[in-house]
């Protein structure tokens, strides 16, 4: 089950392993609003109405509980808080779920019929889910789903983020989280923190810093006056650009350290060229199957560019602490003597294939799927608890005055901000476009690539129309890969959760206009 | 597959040899370390056995049978390096030699000499034409018959990212079987044609950029003979500038989204000239996305003076 | 599946065309999911051929709009359609002839026939040198082109005249070609054909209807004994017929001898389901017409052995597969195929047994390699016609990798005769190695060109002089016997005995019974350039000893026969050694296996070119 993803074109060699497993007979659903091309290799497609994916799974679970398919025995062993669960699903009953989600009570069924009954399932989910004011709460309804049918802990099954970027995981397993230290250890366990203090010899603070969105508000507040930026262009890919790029103005010093001078950058009091790290430094990341892998150097980075070990190292020893410049490997040693779960990961070990983690000591071969000590008898460690979550309908919503629901994503040949892929000539690239269905096409009065004004209640951008079948009415499609031609973000809402930090990139209510 | 010491007894060349159940003669072969040649064969393809080069001799059969699809059976004797078979693969080579631009093809040269192929021996090679395209299953024209028909032809380039040399192009399917349904299901590309008119094409031989194509470059990163090749390298081939002996190969992970492929970066003068994945890799079975294939230029965009032109070390 | 659709729409007539085999539309337009993709692929060539029969080819809005229906992929589309002979890819003139040239009709005149046609038609098709990347070909004015043999070498020279209508295309196929009757039929006129000279020496079996009885009356059959094969096979079930199949010693007509017990045993014990019956009856080698026969005047006794076969094999569907250029069989089996259907002979429950059978016909769109059977398979599958490497054989992985009993049209008829009257009574005639009869396409320069059914072991010399000998006291040159993947025997060979056994001795083949006669007049050289012209015109283009070696192959005779070699003569001729032995080692299917050995034959028996160096 794919969820929120358009692994065909986000995750394109991932789904090469969806497409074999089709092949030789999977079924694939794909939960998306939009009829994408992922949707369009799917046993059953489930057009769900953007942010009603809570009353989907909910409706789902209300399925499997009817039919008596859930798995009663995994339940009993290895769960918690079903009965709070199940009574919440009494609210759920399939007309409910049919009208907010727009999705045919008959799919709905089959789909909760063949999930449960197949001897292995999987769900997978990307953005679809996270962006959202309620993203935790998303999440929380698919997990669920997973405990409710002991599709969890068991080769081929399980629940399973796609990950966006090349090292997203990696930098949360290294401790790049506001409540974590390297190996998911929480900052705020005094015997943890220690481990790293006698190590760095020096005090950790010992309270969780702000995540991003977090971060922005007390930039708001003037709480936050400085702000050093490592790899990121906030100033094109933070919902609500114009509050974002206020905020980032406001600051008093800005440092960004980054491969090119993205607009971040340009704002920036300070620039720290960098080396691009997958290709001119030595290191690791991490990929959506946990597994660590290095990268290497195959080229000299341009003029003054340093690699970014050099750059911390060269800012700490203008700050009076000497890091005494650790090689890559050294640095990842010492991450390993602190973090468990990478202890078994040496530079040696990792060289071809890599290892997924917890890789607690050398003779270890990695972690294939976690949560296999939910099945062990007796179970280990705590039980997996069901959470009872309630729809809640995206922030921005539309009306007579905003009648399109805008939801937005990315295109198989670029990525993000376009930062690096803008740079190659793909031949399938025609720039920013606001996708609208022929239908609605019709009734703005518009045409294939006639540009229109696009409006929300936060701001106002001109694209292109594209004609997508795979639309339904109201429903509209931007990326926000052309920042520098179309701000798409201008338009977006930075509702937010409060838990996860992320956007409601995913819907926001706007108008189009003929120009 | 690998071929590993299991339940199946068989002779090759005199020798015993012990492979697992589902394996190959060629397999056996290689358990046997008898250097077995082939072209359209890749460890990530389904075998197509259409190049014919590594035909071996199986007591019984009557005709020569390809190493690379037929399993192994017990008792079988065979024999990779008889007359017959000496024969067989020698025309082979010519016959690819005397039609197709083997230059790019590696081990083409040396294989000539093992067998003592001369592809000459059926006339110089036909000059080019572009009438491939248009031909009608079924209908040829016998030209001079003193010159060997061949496939010479201009070079397909229709995008920036990659070109299609199909005088190079000697019909292994691998492509295909790429863009199809061994990896990218794109299904871009098909074999059109019948006979010696048989050819890689699009619908309608049109452009790439109109057609399904997206750039995956799985069918560049499968070609055997340079017939797919960047853009990049074929420019710097035309310009005479391209030299192996500059070059340094680097394994890293791919910078776009979480599924962590593995690049194989070719670098010359500090410029990445060609990406490619193993094709024993978990992850992508060799295959990868136009990003992580095409995508990398942003790295040297940041350099107009490419940098100092030294391969790291 | 994500398709890029081609961007042209179709026209109504097109869109016509292809709903007249997929039926309407969804309400919905929607694209067919995966799973149903793979189902319809099998409608491919079924589709493009309605294109080809009712607008006259395949445009890019034609071929578009059936991949869309198909959810196949624009470029597996063209590829496949781009494979066949008989669909054009480039607008065409809505009438159109095919013109044989190949071996029978090039000996009975066609070379002369091809000038006037020339002169008085204008030129023939040729393939226009030129299209533009993502366009349709450019059209072509030409009303007429050459052909591979169309199956008619008893009354050579041979035509086929198609016309494309949107209310049912026309085709009619007919012998005795003339300028004139061409351009009659290209006219709308229908042109009366001729009927074929059928003779036998001993009992009439094969033949024991064909000629006799309207083809066209399942009373006529039935008044025959049609059907009494099946009933039979009821009462001794399914193992019966197994044990009579397998103890009549048949082997397989279409030339590979195959025994066809065995086959029918093997899908009948094969665990994987459903099983499959296919009839070849693509009969495409040059010189043979022998199937065509049956087909056209006996094709009730085709289909009562198809369900035989379907019923011995636990099968419960078969496929007909008849080549394309055969309008008037296709016309017999359709009729034969709704009357069977009515009087329950086909469909559910025949005759109360409780056993269901049916047919599908599917028809070949020029393409002489879907006769090898894996090829066919391919055909119907909707992919293009590539044989796939043995085995796994068809017996276990077969049409749409099933179990599968593939038999040839006349092997087929030759097991009624043998179910019905038990192997014993079969063996009556023939050799203890080759019991039963033959049918033989007796063609070329003979008095009574036609079809011989004669026992096995019957002498050459004997079937001769059943058709006649040779007429115009021309004195016999040379037999080419088995087609042109068969070999040439000499005069001195006609005591050569026509078995399996007998064939084996001379170092010959029976193949698929043509015995193709030419008398001292023939110019040996040119006749065999037709048939490397043929080979290179037919090979599918998978593998590299084939594809490239039919080309070598004509270009070789070429040099020799216009004197312009490359090295000795005697070089010329080592080489010519190496490629055959590597076409016939190497190759993956019987047709580059089988190329170079009717050229073979005749550079070992004869001297058909000068021995001149360069």
């Amino acid at each position: 089950m794919l969820w929120g993803s358009n692994a065909r074109e986000t995750h394109p060699i991932f789904f090469h392993h969806v497409l074999k497993a089709v092949k030789r007979g999977a079924k694939l659903y794909v939960v998306d609003p939009r009829r994408t091309t992922t949707a369009d290799w799917a046993t059953g497609w489930l057009p769900v109405e953007v942010g009603a994916d809570i009353s989907l799974s909910n409706g789902i679970a209300r399925c499997i509980l009817e039919e008596g398919l859930e798995h009663k025995a995994f339940i009993a062993r290895a769960t918690t808080g079903f009965e709070a669960y199940r009574a919440s699903l009494e609210r759920y009953d399939l007309a409910r779920v049919c009208r907010e989600t727009c999705v045919d009570e008959s799919l709905i069924r089959r789909l909760a019929r063949e999930y449960a009954r197949a001897p292995r399932a999987m769900i997978c989910w990307t953005l679809g889910i996270t962006e959202h004011h309620n993203a935790v709460d998303n999440v929380l309804s698919l997990i669920n789903l997973g405990l409710l049918t002991g599709h969890v802990g068991r080769y081929g099954s399980g629940l399973n983020p796609l990950r966006g970027q090349n090292n997203v995981q990696g930098g949360g397993d290294s401790g790049a989280l506001p409540h974590k230290l390297p190996g998911f250890q929480d900052v705020e366990n005094d015997a943890l923190r220690a481990n790293f203090e006698r190590v760095w010899k020096c005090k950790i603070p010992p309270r969780k810093g702000w995540h991003l969105t977090e971060m922005f508000e007390a930039m708001g507040r003037k709480e936050l006056t400085a702000l050093y930026v490592v790899g990121e262009n906030p100033a094109q890919s933070e919902a609500d650009a114009t509050h974002a790029l206020e905020r980032l103005a406001g600051l008093e010093c800005l440092i960004v350290q980054d491969i090119v001078l993205t607009k971040t950058a340009a704002m920036a009091d300070v620039v720290f060229p960098a080396s691009a790290s997958f290709c001119e430094a030595e290191g690791t990341v991490t990929n959506s199957e946990r597994r660590v892998q290095r990268v290497r150097k195959a080229l000299q980075p341009p003029g003054q560019a340093r690699d970014d070990i050099q750059i911390l190292c060269d800012l700490s020893l203008r700050l009076g602490f000497d890091l005494r410049l650790p090689s890559a490997k050294a640095a990842w040693d010492e991450m390993r003597s602190l973090s468990p779960m990478h202890r078994g990961m040496s530079y040696e070990r990792l060289d071809k294939k890599g290892l997924q983690w917890p890789c607690p000591d050398e003779q270890h071969p990695g972690t294939q799927f976690l949560h296999a000590r939910l099945w062990a008898d007796p179970i280990e460690g705590p039980t997996a608890p069901f959470h009872a979550v309630e729809h809640s309908p995206p922030v921005d919503l539309v009306d007579r005055e905003f009648p399109l629901r805008l939801t937005t994503g990315r295109r198989l040949d670029s990525f993000n901000t376009g930062v690096q892929s803008s740079a190659f000539a793909s031949p399938m690239r025609r720039g920013e476009t606001i996708d609208l269905c022929p239908h609605d096409a019709h009734s703005l009065g518009v045409m294939e690539g006639e540009p229109v004004r696009v409006i929300s209640r936060r701001g106002r951008v001109v694209a292109p129309v594209r004609l997508d079948p795979g639309l339904k009415p109201g429903l509209v499609f931007m990326t926000f890969h052309f920042p520098d031609e179309v701000d798409v973000n201008l338009l977006t809402i930075d509702a937010t959760d409060p838990r996860s930090g992320t956007a409601e990139f995913k819907a926001a209510a706007v108008r189009v206009e003929k120009l | 597959m690998s071929a590993q010491p299991g339940d199946i007894e068989l002779q090759v060349d005199g020798r015993t040899v012990r492979v697992t159940s589902g394996a190959t003669l060629l397999d056996a072969c290689r358990a046997a370390a008898i250097d077995t040649p082939t072209f359209c064969w890749a460890e990530n393809l389904t075998p197509v056995n259409v190049c014919r080069i590594c035909v071996v001799e199986l007591a019984g059969a009557r005709t020569l049978v390809p190493a690379c699809s037929r399993k192994a059976e017990a008792g079988m004797q065979v024999l990779t390096d008889s007359a017959r078979v000496r024969t067989s693969r020698k025309l082979v080579l010519e016959l690819l030699g005397s039609s197709v631009d083997m230059s790019l093809a590696s081990d083409f040269a040396p294989l000539c000499k093992r067998y003592g192929a001369q592809p000459e021996r059926f006339g110089p090679r036909d000059t080019p034409s572009d009438h491939r395209d248009a031909s009608h299953a079924g209908h040829h024209e016998l030209g001079n018959a003193d010159k060997a028909a061949s496939m010479a032809q201009s070079v397909k380039i229709d995008n920036d990212l990659f070109v299609r040399d199909y005088s190079r192009c000697m019909l292994c399917y691998k492509c295909v079987e790429a863009c199809g349904s061994d990896a990218q299901h794109t299904f871009a590309i098909g074999v059109a044609g019948r006979g010696f008119d048989a050819r890689i094409s699009t619908e309608l031989d049109t452009p790439l950029s109109d057609s399904a194509c997206v750039f995956c470059g799985n069918c560049v990163g499968a070609c055997p003979t340079g017939a797919l090749m960047f853009k990049s390298e074929h420019d710097l081939r035309a310009a005479g500038e391209w030299d192996e002996s500059k070059q340094s190969v680097t394994d890293t992970i791919c910078p776009y989204c979480g599924v962590g492929c593995t690049l194989t970066l070719r670098v010359q003068a500090n410029r990445i000239v060609r990406v490619t994945s193993p094709s024993d890799n978990s992850v992508t079975a060799g295959h990868l996305c136009v990003k992580g294939r095409f995508g990398t230029a942003f790295v040297a965009d940041r350099a107009p003076d490419s940098g100092t032109g030294q391969p790291p070390t | 599946m994500d398709l890029r659709p081609i961007p042209v729409d179709p026209s109504d007539e097109e869109r016509r065309a292809v709903d007249s085999v997929l039926g309407a539309p969804p309400a919905d337009r929607a694209q067919p999911a995966p799973e149903t993709a793979r189902v319809l692929r099998t409608q491919l060539l079924p589709t493009l051929l309605a294109l080809q029969n009712r607008v006259g080819w395949v445009s890019p809005g034609g071929l578009g709009y059936a991949c869309s229906r198909l959810g196949l992929p624009p470029a597996e589309g063209y590829a496949v359609a781009s494979f066949y002979a008989l669909i054009s890819l480039g607008e065409r003139e809505r009438s159109f002839a095919h013109v044989c040239d190949d071996i029978a009709c090039q000996v009975a005149g066609a070379p002369a026939l091809c000038a006037q046609l020339e002169r008085e038609l204008g030129p023939a098709f040729q393939p226009s040198h030129r299209a533009e990347p993502g366009q349709a070909r450019p059209p072509s004015k030409a009303h007429w082109g050459h052909s591979p043999c169309l199956g008619l070498c008893e009354q050579a020279p041979a035509a086929l005249v198609t016309s494309a209508r949107t209310d049912g295309p026309r085709a009619q196929a007919f012998g005795s070609a003339s300028c004139a009757s061409i351009w009659r039929a290209l006219a709308g006129d229908e042109i009366q054909p001729r009927p074929v000279h059928l003779d036998s020496s001993g009992p009439r079996r094969l033949l024991a209807r064909a000629g006799r009885i309207d083809p066209t009356s399942i009373d006529a059959y039935l008044a025959q004994g049609g059907f009494a094969a099946l009933r039979r096979a009821f009462e001794i079930g399914a193992e019966g017929v197994q044990r009579e199949i397998t103890a009549s010693k048949l082997v397989g007509r279409g030339g590979a001898a195959f025994p066809t017990g065995r086959k029918w045993e093997a899908v009948a014990r094969a665990a994987a389901e459903p099983h499959f019956v296919v009839c070849n009856a693509d009969e495409s080698e040059p010189g043979t017409f022998k199937d065509r026969v049956l087909l056209e005047a006996d094709p009730f006794a085709v289909l009562e052995a198809m369900v035989v076969a379907g019923f011995a094999t636990k099968a419960g569907r078969g496929y007909l597969y008849l080549r394309g250029e055969y309008p008037r069989a296709a016309a017999h089996l359709e009729l034969a195929l709704v009357k069977a259907r009515e009087r329950g002979y086909l469909g559910r429950n025949i005759l109360d047994r409780g056993f269901d059978f049916d047919i599908e016909l599917r028809r070949g769109a020029g393409a002489y390699i879907c006769g090898e059977e894996t090829a066919l398979f391919a055909s119907i599958e909707g992919y293009r016609g590539e044989p796939r490497t043995k085995p796994p054989f068809p017996v276990e992985s077969g049409l749409f990798g099933k179990p599968t009993a593939v038999n040839n049209v006349e092997t087929l008829v030759a097991a009624l005769d043998i179910v019905r009257d038990g192997a014993a009574a079969y063996a009556a005639v023939g050799t203890a190695g080759s019991p039963g009869t033959k049918l033989f396409c007796v063609s070329g320069n003979i008095a009574r060109p036609g079809v011989y059914e004669v026992p096995f072991g019957t002498k050459l010399r004997a079937l001769l002089g059943l058709a006649g000998g040779i007429p115009g006291g021309r004195k016999l040159q040379a037999i080419l016997l088995g087609g042109a993947a068969g070999s040439f025997v000499g005069a001195n060979q006609l005591d050569l005995e026509l078995s399996f056994e007998g064939a084996r001795q001379a170092s010959a083949t029976l193949g698929s019974g043509v015995v193709f006669v030419l008398d001292d007049s023939v110019e040996l050289a040119p006749l065999l350039q037709r048939i490397a012209a043929f080979f290179r015109d037919e090979s599918c283009g998978q593998c590299v000893p084939c594809r490239v070696g039919t080309v070598r192959q004509e270009e070789l005779l070429g040099r020799l026969t216009r004197g312009i070699s490359l090295g000795s003569f005697e070089q010329e001729g080592n080489l010519f050694a190496e490629l055959s032995q590597a076409m016939r080692d190497a190759s993956i299917c019987g047709l580059g296996q089988t190329a170079s050995s009717a050229i073979e034959s005749a550079l070992k028996l004869f001297q058909p070119f000068s021995r001149k160096t360069p």
